[in-house]
């Protein structure tokens, strides 16, 4: 089951590799999070003219038509580079959102500007104590003649300082905890009675803690149907964790190969690492722990393109193994490499870093392997 | 788990307990007192205790110590661990301290021993190099003798808090020509020499504990060399035999699983099927703690009957660093979405943290503890240790 690429898939790789060697190694990342903002409008222009940023998108919303693949290769590439700019929640995030679920006219007003790199998005459905549960809403929106008025507060926003815009998930009926009655809002990130809280993400990047009091949005900026807005959460984060395992397997193909490199070189009794047998071991234990998740990576992401029925519960799953032969690869490249492995100057604790930011965004790799046993006992 | 205890004893942990409650300074009491603390706010508990002699335990009375059988050390060692107590600066009073009183002159021994008591003098670690870490017997740092002095250049590395040390003991090379174990000679530097440079590392939590140490044609006086040159190796080996005796680290797992079930309890409902699985992750590691526990306690009464424990440090540092290293993944699980967010450093009260205080040093906790099974000998050497030394493969 190995994927064979198209030529237009294969073309998509190679130019984001030469774009990203050129442009975006690891002191060129170190510089743009030591900015002032902490991400690069200059990269992110690259992107657009590249391409990249209407890649995933069907051509009848003026994408370019690669689906889930495209969005597949990308995260890869940018899971070795580690790159911060925020193409997971803008087009990946709110633009999947905006395609699958929004109207016509809304597809109109928002894909165009972020496929061009106009605008930036970020994705608030979080809460305190929600953990992984996208029904665990408690921030409300109140009907008010045209306009819905959202009051609540959303943590852990990825991206959001810099977002322009937010889809902020709110509670139009039912309690928290209910699978009903959450929607969906499209909301300006400048509105008045809106205030972020940044903070530094320990991957690099910046999010922010949204407290929404009393914040008026126009009806028509409802993404979805109302109430429905779980449901579109859950296809949302199907397609995320589908991106963000193609990033995990990038990451994980660069620690593989920096550590094989490193115990090449690395004397110490008189000889390499890579003669201890103990470590030859676990260096093979690391390489098919990288094999197994490209594997799984590339069976998701043929599901997802394909529609595949079984796709949420082979999402979790997915979630589930990739995150912990992640884990057990970011844990060894670190202790292999040793003092150094801990160092902020040696890319390897920064992937270390992002995998496990990774392993907790839209659900620990434990939260996942429950929810694709419960599923099976659903289906 | 507690010993056996005879009537003098528990008096004694009692005393102790007490003196913790009524002693130990606030304001050390900080989120996270690794990072937090002034130099001058580390060394205030470290004052406390040697006003009231309780300073280093492990030393003979006639240097300073207070004169405690086994039992009562291990007793002064689990009170102030389970207390969470900053533990005195390890690399003077631990480390270099027994070392001078063992193998140094009479003038050393009193120059240098009642300042490490007092606090005056910080000492840091001079031990691994770029080239040498789990293999310390390379060490290239070179020391040339002229006349009345040596000549020390080379490159020092993983230096804790070599930002606030006063003096740095360092292993040199002596002997070129020698086998690497004997040409190696252990070395007293004053860190304000002329030619000491000190560069911080900053780790993947953002801290700064660790430094590069540059050395470059600084002149040392011949009189601040241990023992006898080229015999560094055996006093250095002295020295990591005492690094590792704590490495357990009962007393801190405890605490941190005492807070962890606090995080559990507030973040994670009753009925949300993650809970059990923490539930059974945290009896697990607790089952983990309790045996190590009573291996502790089974090789500390072994010890006050005279018997050599051999490499049971080996064990304990495998097992106490892996303990912990589980509890501080499993506490940056349990804070869910929160533990995406790290404090920034230098820690100032200005930067938003999200989320209850409980969760705000998780991260930078989880991210830090993967150095333990690394320092110190990593958990791969103190296996080589175990597999030559207890089983003779």
């Amino acid at each position: 089951m190995d994927i064979q690429f198209t030529e237009e898939q294969e073309l998509l790789r190679s130019s984001v590799q030469r774009l990203l060697r050129d442009q975006y190694d690891f002191d060129a990342r170190r510089k743009i999070v030591a900015s002032e903002e902490g991400w690069s409008r200059k990269h992110w222009s690259s992107f657009a003219e590249l391409g990249l940023l209407a890649a995933p998108f069907s051509e009848e919303v003026g994408g370019l038509g690669g689906g889930p693949l495209a969005t597949m290769i990308i995260m890869q590439e940018f899971g070795r580079h580690l790159l911060v700019e925020p193409f997971f929640e803008t087009v990946v995030l709110a633009g999947g959102l905006i395609e699958d679920f929004g109207s016509a006219a809304q597809q109109a007003t928002y894909l165009p500007d972020i496929m061009s790199g106009e605008s930036v998005w970020a994705l608030a459905w979080s809460e305190g104590r929600s953990r992984y549960d996208l029904a665990h809403v408690s921030t409300t929106a109140r009907r008010e003649g045209g306009s819905y008025v959202l009051s609540g507060t959303k943590t852990a926003v990825v991206a959001a300082p810099w977002a322009d815009s937010l889809i902020v998930s709110a509670r139009t009926s039912g309690e928290r905890g209910d699978r009903n009655g959450v929607s969906l809002f499209v909301v300006d990130r400048h509105s008045p009675n809106l205030h972020l809280q940044g903070f530094r993400t320990i991957d690099g990047r910046r999010a922010a803690e949204v407290a929404l009091m009393n914040v008026s949005v126009p009806a028509s900026q409802m993404l979805g149907r109302e109430g429905e807005g779980v449901a579109a959460l859950e296809t949302c984060r199907d397609r995320a964790i589908g991106a963000l395992c193609a990033e995990t397997v990038g990451a994980m193909g660069e620690l593989n190969a920096a550590t094989l490199e490193y115990s090449k070189t690395r004397k110490q009794f008189g000889a390499t690492l890579g003669s201890f047998q103990v470590l030859q071991h676990r260096m093979v234990d690391m390489f098919i722990a990288h094999q197994e998740a490209l594997s799984l990576m590339q069976h998701l992401n043929l599901g997802l393109a394909s529609k595949d029925a079984g796709r949420s519960r082979l999402a979790s799953g997915a979630k589930s193994k990739i995150g912990y032969a992640a884990k057990f690869v970011a844990d060894q490249a670190v202790q292999l490499h040793g003092g150094m492995g801990m160092t902020d100057e040696l890319n390897v604790g920064h992937y270390f870093k992002r995998i496990s930011s990774i392993n907790i965004q839209f659900g620990d790799p434990a939260f996942h392997v429950l929810r694709y046993a419960q599923l099976d006992k659903a289906a | 788990m507690e010993l056996v205890l005879s009537p003098e004893e528990a008096a004694f942990r009692d005393e102790v307990r007490t003196f913790i409650a009524e002693n130990y300074p606030a304001e050390m009491r900080v989120p996270n007192p690794d990072t937090d603390l002034t130099k001058d706010q580390m060394l205030l508990w470290h004052r406390i205790l040697y006003k009231k002699g309780w300073i280093a335990p492990l030393w003979p009375k006639e240097y300073g110590g207070p004169g405690w059988s086994i039992t009562k050390r291990f007793i002064f060692e689990q009170e102030t661990t389970r207390a969470g107590t900053l533990p005195p600066l390890a690399f003077s009073v631990t480390m270099v301290g027994p070392v001078i009183y063992t193998f140094g002159n009479e003038a050393q021994r009193k120059r240098f021993l009642p300042r490490i008591l007092s606090g005056e003098d910080w000492w840091c670690q001079g031990y691994s190099e770029p080239g040498s870490g789990s293999d310390l017997a390379s060490v290239r740092t070179k020391a040339v003798r002229d006349g009345d002095h040596y000549i020390v250049n080379g490159h020092k590395t993983w230096t804790t808090l070599a930002q606030h040390a006063d003096w740095i003991f360092c292993l040199v090379r002596t002997d070129q020509n020698a086998k690497p174990q004997s040409g190696i000679s252990f070395l007293l530097i004053d860190m304000k020499s002329p030619g000491v440079t000190v560069r911080p590392i900053i780790t993947i939590d953002g801290s700064h504990e660790v430094n590069d140490v540059f050395l470059e044609n600084v002149r040392v006086p011949v009189a601040n060399l241990i023992g006898e040159e080229n015999k560094g190796w055996t006093y250095a080996k002295f020295l990591l035999g005492n690094e590792r005796t704590s490495m357990a680290g009962i007393g801190r797992s405890t605490r941190y699983i005492e807070r962890l079930k606090k995080i559990v309890k507030t973040e994670i409902p009753e009925d949300d099927p993650a809970h059990l699985e923490f539930v059974r992750d945290i009896a697990r590691i607790e089952l983990d703690v309790l045996a190590l526990e009573a291996t502790e306690l089974r090789i500390v009464a072994q010890m006050a009957r005279g018997i050599d424990p051999g490499p049971a440090a080996s064990l304990f540092k495998i097992r106490g660093t892996e303990i912990f290293q589980a509890i501080t993944e499993l506490t940056h699980r349990a804070i869910g979405n929160y533990g995406l967010a790290i404090r920034e450093h230098p820690v100032s009260a200005n930067h938003f943290m999200p989320g209850p205080d409980y969760g705000h040093t998780v991260s930078e906790k989880y991210l830090n503890s993967r150095k333990l099974s690394i320092y110190g000998g990593s958990n791969e050497i103190q296996r080589n240790i175990i597999a030559k030394a207890v089983l003779g493969l």
